[in-house]
């Protein structure tokens, strides 16, 4: 037993940190500076992050869980406006089937974000939604169900729709009903059981890790905040008030963390649905933490944290989508009462 | 990355997994019953008689010099199996090994460790609690020995101990901190009295006041040098503070392991805030067990026990009293229609780790202060 990151997870996370902090945006008003959005993505791009769950050769990925939730968990940390978790489900989902990817898709997902989006018929009948796309990106993923498992089959919408969604930083595209289905060519695998717990469990082990550097990111901020903002001719961190609020949030950040890492771990290597219920406890900490950080952030920061000037609620719309995407807290805690209380009132 | 038992650890697991199948205690929960504490020296000795107590301690002191992460599978599968948890007296152990000679530690860690001599700890004061430093009990040198007068309190394990780790002013014309010194004094002798403390769940036995009256304590068991009882007091509370020292995932897990088969066993008899109360207790257990296996791999490193204790017991202090909060929960009408109501008792004695081993306010302060840097006022 050993929970420390290897030599090259802790390079893996040291230079991933750098990246997203020198090329996201470090102010509200750089979210709109295209240019530096644009070289973010290329350089997530050729470091080979989005390829991390790709066919390494022998079927499985060429990278874990673990090396995945770093990336995820440093681009959170700065929120980074680039899509990165999107891509690379999408892409562990094609390799599980068998299916060459096609550049920059995602997996749609369901009304609810819980899951992904389920379409039995030839065109889609709700609304559903590709999140964390590139920008130009026209297709999407969904399942087909069929007598012994589901089937990869593509959704293409119109491009040009606009992005919409809380989050800044990651765009969620709505795909009206009536979208046409159409069947992925060179399936060989039809996607079991054991599949589909593996990949959710990958995803809430990503939107977790994400959440942690959220929480990072943000309390760092509002640590530099309240150390900085003077009331009463002292700086408002020295009150004890604000210092235990801010307390409270880092013991939040931490036990987030130790819950996060597990999960990634466990994605690659516990049997399925003990892989997927790990990333689920962490999924609901996570989210309930984030949500109190955030706040907490946008509380020490006062009249200013309010204004759409201050870097807060990018942090905070961040963490919302990051905790509604495969299900949020409540979500978590009654799938986690039907496996260990024998409820049924599950919602899978 | 890896959490997977090594093969020594998974060898470990499966033979302590075996003899606690044959030698479960069957004792009651440790916070809700008089019958544990009063039976808790049995199940000590049982622990070490088979050599699974002290494991990560100096051999030739009792102990099995084996790494901590053997500590946590031993709490791991004591919680599987819904047994109690191991006595909790590491940070006696460590405070003496830290800053006590040589003779002092043969004198008395054998028989700490074993459990064949009972131990409890005289530091907080009725005056003196989050302000330890302020504590009044004097030890004035009188020929070869020093005498005691004061009032201890929240003496954990008074009535049964044979020894206290004493923390006394032997210098009042210094500056707070630098006047106290640490003794191992004996329990019993005329000049100390004994009395219970009973705790708002009725328990009786797990706390104590003592009183010192011209008590006596020969100058050679006085632990580490005078003047050295705040670093030795200090040394102490860092490990109090700690999950993976205390065990407490056992305890906690074994109260949630109980909710959770009361309510799978009739499901529909309880609404889903109830339910889900339950489920956000495994959630929070479920947490603190990994943090405390992340918090070990991390002292791999060097990284050392400093004001990051803090954070894990604010961490454990939210875990405790949301499984309290879920058996009280899971109770509903019958913890106010019964006394002896043994989640009332849970949720009740979840109170107090918010307070014991340093207040959760404390603890915030030394966050805010010392990891996140912030100014001080």
């Amino acid at each position: 037993m050993d929970t420390r990151d290897t030599p090259e997870q802790a390079e893996l996370r040291r230079s991933a940190r750098q990246l997203a902090r020198e090329l996201a945006a470090a102010t509200v008003a750089d979210l709109d500076d295209d240019r530096r959005a644009k070289r973010l993505a290329v350089a997530v791009r050729d470091a080979g992050w989005l390829e991390l769950r790709d066919d390494g050769g022998d079927g499985r990925p060429l990278a874990g869980g673990v090396e995945a939730a770093i990336v995820a968990d440093s681009l959170g940390g700065s929120v980074a406006d680039v899509a990165f978790a999107g891509p690379v489900i999408a892409r562990d989902l094609a390799r599980r089937a068998g299916a060459s990817y096609v550049g920059g898709m995602v997996v749609a997902l369901s009304p609810d974000l819980r899951d992904a989006a389920v379409v039995p018929g030839a065109v889609t009948t709700t609304p559903i939604y590709a999140v964390d796309g590139d920008d130009h990106i026209d297709t999407a993923y969904v399942l087909v169900p069929e007598a012994s498992g589901y089937r990869l089959a593509q959704v293409d919408f119109d491009g040009s729709l606009a992005a919409s969604g809380a989050d800044l930083t990651r765009r969620v595209r709505l795909i009206p009903p009536g979208t046409s289905v159409h069947p992925v060519a060179e399936q060989p695998r039809l996607l079991g059981h054991d599949d589909l717990a593996e990949w959710t469990a990958l995803g809430l082990a990503l939107m977790s890790a994400d959440l942690v550097g959220v929480m990072r990111g943000v309390l760092a901020v509002s640590v530099a905040y309240a150390a900085e903002r003077r009331q009463y001719d002292v700086p408002v961190g020295s009150f004890q008030a604000v210092q235990h609020l801010l307390a409270e949030a880092c013991c939040l950040m931490e036990g987030s963390r130790s819950v996060s890492l597990h999960a990634s771990w466990a994605v690659d290597n516990l049997a399925p649905d003990e892989a997927r219920t790990a990333c689920r406890v962490a999924k609901a900490y996570c989210a309930r933490a984030a949500r109190t950080v955030c706040e907490t952030a946008v509380q020490v920061h006062g009249g200013i944290g309010n204004t759409w000037e201050c870097i807060v609620h990018v942090y905070l719309r961040r963490a919302l989508l990051s905790s509604q995407w495969f299900g949020d807290d409540a979500d978590q805690l009654r799938e986690l009462q039907c496996e260990r209380l024998g409820t049924t009132d599950g919602l899978s | 990355m890896d959490f997977r038992d090594s093969p020594a650890e998974a060898e470990f697991r499966a033979r302590f997994r075996a003899w606690l199948a044959e030698n479960i205690p069957g004792l009651p929960t440790s916070s809700t019953d008089d019958e544990y504490w009063a039976r808790q020296a049995e199940w000590h000795t049982a622990l070490y008689d088979a050599g699974f107590f002290g494991l990560s301690w100096p051999a030739r002191f009792g102990g099995h010099e084996l790494p901590t992460v053997f500590d946590v599978i031993l709490d791991e599968e004591l919680a599987a199996a819904g047994a109690s948890p191991r006595p909790s007296l590491g940070y006696l152990v460590q405070g003496i090994s830290t800053h006590g000679s040589e003779a002092i530690k043969a004198r008395f860690l054998p028989g700490l460790i074993s459990g064949r001599e009972r131990w409890c700890q005289g530091f907080s004061e009725p005056d003196a609690g989050s302000d330890l430093a302020s504590l009044r009990t004097t030890a004035t040198r009188d020929g070869d020995g020093y005498v005691i007068d004061g009032h201890k309190i929240w003496t954990s394990y008074s009535d049964v101990a044979d020894w206290c780790l004493l923390l006394a002013r032997t210098d009042p014309d210094v500056p707070k901190h630098k006047g106290l010194s640490a003794f191992v004094i004996a329990m019993d002798q005329p000049g100390i009295e004994q009395r219970p403390l009973r705790m708002m769940n009725g328990v009786t036995n797990e706390f104590g006041q003592v009183l010192f009256d011209a008590a006596r304590v020969p100058a050679e068991n006085m632990v580490g040098e005078p003047g050295e009882g705040w670093r030795l007091a200090m040394t102490i509370v860092s490990h109090e503070r700690e999950p993976g020292e205390l065990g407490y995932v056992a305890r906690y897990a074994k109260t949630v392991k109980e909710l959770e088969q009361t309510v799978s066993a009739d499901p529909s008899a309880f609404r889903s805030d109830q339910r889900e109360a339950v489920a956000w207790a495994y959630v929070q257990t479920e947490m603190l067990r990994l943090h405390v296996f992340r918090r070990l791999s991390e002292r791999l490193d060097g990284v050392d026990h400093g004001p990051g204790g803090s954070i894990d017991k604010l961490l454990m202090t939210w875990v405790e009293q949301t499984v309290g909060s879920a058996a009280l929960a899971v109770s509903g009408p019958q913890a106010v229609t019964d006394a002896d109501d043994a989640e009332l008792k849970v949720y009740l004695y979840s109170r107090a780790q918010s307070v014991m081993g340093g207040t959760s306010q404390i603890q915030k302060n030394i966050v805010a202060t010392r990891i996140l840097g912030l100014p001080t006022a």
